[in-house]
């Protein structure tokens, strides 16, 4: 006998307004198809950051306005992008929650807490950059080195895989990359002696299907990059250096379905600025590898700082694109890199096709024919250009097949001055390996940098720029992807760690460290709209439709925006 | 001054017959598996400290009991516990009542049994959802055997209408365009409100655009009582008891 139960319910299955549909692979595979979502972390697998919606137009973005805001209750910057699913939004907020919205009206439907363990160690902050999602599932990697999956209907706990150890430093930051029926992830920990890995778990079950270690062990190809220390090393030098070589991967990777190869950026060799204790070219750190997605076997890789000793990494997003190479179409992937060059490869088989510099840089003076950059380390005590944070970041940049240009933000004219200090490894502490000092040119001497002192500017600050433009600022940057050259610039007084999405009705939206939201035409470079959200924007902006209208979302500070037209 | 006058409240002592059966049998049950090696069978195992007699040196209120568990003694050689709060409660219940009902005279309820009913006869799973099997209509249960007790479990089985949350009350719309909807109420301001729809999807609706809108006090759930027999629904509250989620 089976019991009458919820009767009304029954009666009434008519409902859905909004039709939420399963999430299959197939639409993940054709996400660009149904620009009113937004189902992965960069928008789709080729990661172009570009929306089929517009409805928002240069003609009409004047008129933009604010439609809702949600606050996070957790302080800390927020560098999440969300996904949107049919009419339903998905955040992740400090550290680890979950929350579903109405994506019209920023309401909350549930929100779900992960209880970290007390080992996480980050380095710069408990931050979460997003979700993956398949079926009804959402997936979230957490600051103590889990996976868990999520019903995404009701926020319920599904299941939790530990994937590292986070008393060693191992954390999870990155949005999944989810493809077929497997759930990509790799591990954060640069700045504490891990040894980085990207691995795929089965959505269903979360059980690990393939590990590739980004530093590669004994007998591994790439391992013999791991140099012998030198007899007569007069410095540190740590023989198994690569146990904790670094490589962490927190940007999440692009996928294209035709090479079934998915493409992940990984970054600083450990220790971060001392590269005598680990001689050699440290592989695969500071480089893009391509890895099949079924097996997780290398299929190529290109490093585009040997031997990095500036932490610039090459935590980017992969941007997939099909464009024209001196003449000829090319499966490319462009890359605007932290350390000031803008790359085209070859995404079949990895050949170098281009490297330029899109900032002044001073560590390197040009490539071999093989596409090895030339090093040029300044002397002691002299400013390396760029600095710290790099020509680029992890900011997610934009390709528009509307205009054929290429997008990304940039820091121009700014300097550090690195210094190396010898770091044995222990489990858990910090593996800097040196340091590192904002460089402000003195007037008249651009070589002398204004001493340290208190008031000196620093890399972090609050609302007032005491920073200025004598130590670098930010712009939005435009180029021809087949050669580097740029085609209009965006300059901001401030820096900015905002990325870009443009659309079909050509504009650009994004933003800065001074708070502002700006949308600007995606041909020009010319500024449309913007708002001052009080506070600085760490994330890159999406745009999305619910009830059949377009909206942006950007987050500034504690607050998701959402943006739009009037009615 | 504030807290003087809390201090001086008189503390209110619980009378046994306000503990359920249910929530006496489960804190039996876990008494048996956690506490009796220490306190013994009959709670005067530990030397100076008798606890079927019902008077605690370390605790008056219910909820001092719990923190008593929770943290331990550890100079004392008592470890602390992690107990859920359906753990609890049944300790407790059973703390308060241990010196008038003998243990073993206490049946309770089989899980598998339960099991059996949750998933067959009662067609539990037509409304709610556990460990990803089953519809959202209803609250999902995978982890409500941490978030509830035995004692509520017995009660809403019986009296749904009772002990239902206020949040989760039903909620009936109908749009301007005249498509009806009924859900589950998950959220709601005074403009919109936000609901589980009966195919188990989140929906919105700004209540200007609703041609009706009404939330009922009744639950969808229909009472239990006279379809399951008391060893079946006691069966039921065992197994709910056992849903400790994703570990």
């Amino acid at each position: 006998m089976t019991l009458r139960r919820y009767l009304g319910m029954a009666l009434l299955a008519a409902g859905s307004l909004a039709a939420q549909n399963t999430v299959t692979p197939q639409r993940l595979l054709e996400a660009s198809k149904e620009p009113g979502n937004w189902l992965t972390y960069s928008g789709d697998y080729s990661s172009h950051r570009y929306s089929g919606l517009a409805k928002i137009t240069p003609a009409n973005v004047k008129g933009l306005g604010l439609a809702w805001v949600y606050q996070s209750p957790v302080a800390g910057s927020w560098e999440a992008t969300p996904l949107v699913v049919d009419g339903v939004m998905y955040i992740t907020q400090r550290p680890n929650d979950v929350v579903a919205l109405d994506a019209a009206t920023g309401r909350v439907f549930w929100s779900y807490r992960y209880n970290n363990l007390e080992d996480p160690r980050v380095c710069c902050g408990a931050n979460n950059r997003g979700l993956g999602v398949l079926g009804d599932t959402l997936f979230m990697g957490t600051l103590d080195a889990s996976l868990v999956a999520l019903d995404r209907h009701n926020g319920h706990l599904l299941w939790k895989t530990r994937v590292a150890e986070a008393k060693a430093g191992y954390s999870i930051t990155v949005a999944p990359l989810v493809v077929k029926d497997k759930v990509i992830v790799g591990v954060g920990g640069g700045e504490w002696g891990i040894r980085g890995f990207i691995a795929a778990y089965s959505a269903a079950t979360g059980k690990e299907l393939w590990r590739f270690y980004t530093v590669p062990g004994p007998g591994e190809p790439g391992h013999e990059t791991w140099l012998p220390c030198p007899t007569d090393s007069k410095e540190y030098c740590d023989p198994e250096a690569w146990k904790h070589g670094g490589a962490s991967v927190w940007v999440t990777g692009s996928y294209d379905p035709a090479t079934n190869l998915t493409y992940w950026g990984t970054g600083n060799a450990g220790p971060d600025y001392n590269p005598v204790q680990r001689p050699g070219d440290n592989l695969y750190t500071a480089s893009v590898v391509a890895l099949d997605t079924d097996t997780g076997k290398l299929r190529w890789h290109y490093q585009f700082t040997p031997g990095d000793r500036y932490d610039y990494d090459a935590v980017q997003v992969p941007v997939l694109a099909d464009i024209q190479f001196q003449g000829k179409p090319v499966k490319a992937m462009l890359w605007a890199n932290r350390n000031g060059n803008y790359y085209v490869l070859d995404r079949v088989t990895g050949k170098f096709l281009l490297g330029k510099p899109f900032i002044k840089v001073n560590w390197m003076s040009g490539f071999d024919t093989n596409g090895r950059p030339i090093q040029t380390p300044q002397p002691v005590g002299q400013p390396t250009y760029p600095g710290l944070q790099g020509g680029t970041n992890w900011y997610s940049p934009s390709y528009s097949p509307r205009t054929g240009l290429m997008y990304f933000p940039i820091w121009e004219d700014q300097a550090i001055v690195f210094s190396r200090i010898p770091v044995a490894y222990r489990e858990g502490n910090g593996f800097g390996g040196g340091g590192f000092q904002p460089f402000v040119p003195s007037v008249g001497d651009p070589k002398k940098g204004i001493p340290t002192a208190a008031g000196v500017p620093n890399l972090r600050r609050g609302p007032i720029n005491d920073w200025t433009d004598a130590a670098g600022h930010g712009a939005m940057l435009a180029v021809d992807p087949a050669t580097g050259e740029p085609k209009w610039k965006f300059s901001m007084t401030d820096v900015t760690d905002v990325g870009a999405v443009t659309t079909a009705s050509d504009l650009l939206f994004t933003g800065g460290r001074e708070g502002y939201m700006q949308v600007l035409h995606a041909r020009t470079g010319e500024l449309l709209w913007k708002r001052n959200l009080g506070a600085q924007m760490l994330n890159s902006p999406i745009t999305f439709e619910a009830g059949g209208k377009q909206y942006v979302a950007v987050m500034a500070g504690l607050g998701l925006f959402v943006f739009g037209l009037p009615e | 001054m504030a807290l003087t006058v809390i201090a001086q409240q008189p503390v209110m002592q619980e009378h046994p017959e306000a503990y359920p059966k249910a929530d006496i049998q489960y804190g039996a049950r876990l008494y048996g598996e956690h506490c009796d090696r220490c306190h013994g069978a009959n709670g005067a195992g530990v030397s100076g400290v008798n606890l079927a007699s019902g008077k605690f040196r370390s605790a008056t209120t219910d909820g001092q009991l719990k923190m008593v568990i929770t943290n331990g003694f550890p100079t004392a050689g008592m470890p602390p516990f992690r107990f859920d709060t359906a753990d609890l409660t049944g300790l407790v219940a059973w703390l308060r009542n241990m010196n008038s009902i003998d243990r073993g005279s206490m049946k309770a309820g089989d899980p598998a049994r339960g099991r059996a009913i949750f998933e067959g006869k009662a067609a539990c799973g037509s409304c709610h959802r556990v460990n990803g099997k089953g519809s959202r209509k209803g609250p999902d249960l995978s982890d409500i055997g941490t978030l509830r007790s035995a004692g509520y479990f017995e009660r809403i089985l019986v009296d749904p209408n009772g002990q239902l949350l206020p949040i989760n009350r039903p909620v009936h719309v109908v749009t301007r365009e005249g498509k009806a909807v009924d859900g589950r109420r998950l959220n709601e301001d005074t403009y919109t409100v936000q609901m589980v729809d009966g195919e188990g999807h989140l929906q919105s609706f700004v209540k200007a655009n609703l041609r009706e809108f009404r939330i009922s006090t009744k639950s969808a759930m229909t009472s239990y009582r006279g379809e399951l027999q008391p060893d079946e629904l006691a069966d039921l509250v065992a197994y709910m008891l056992t849903l400790k989620g994703v570990l």
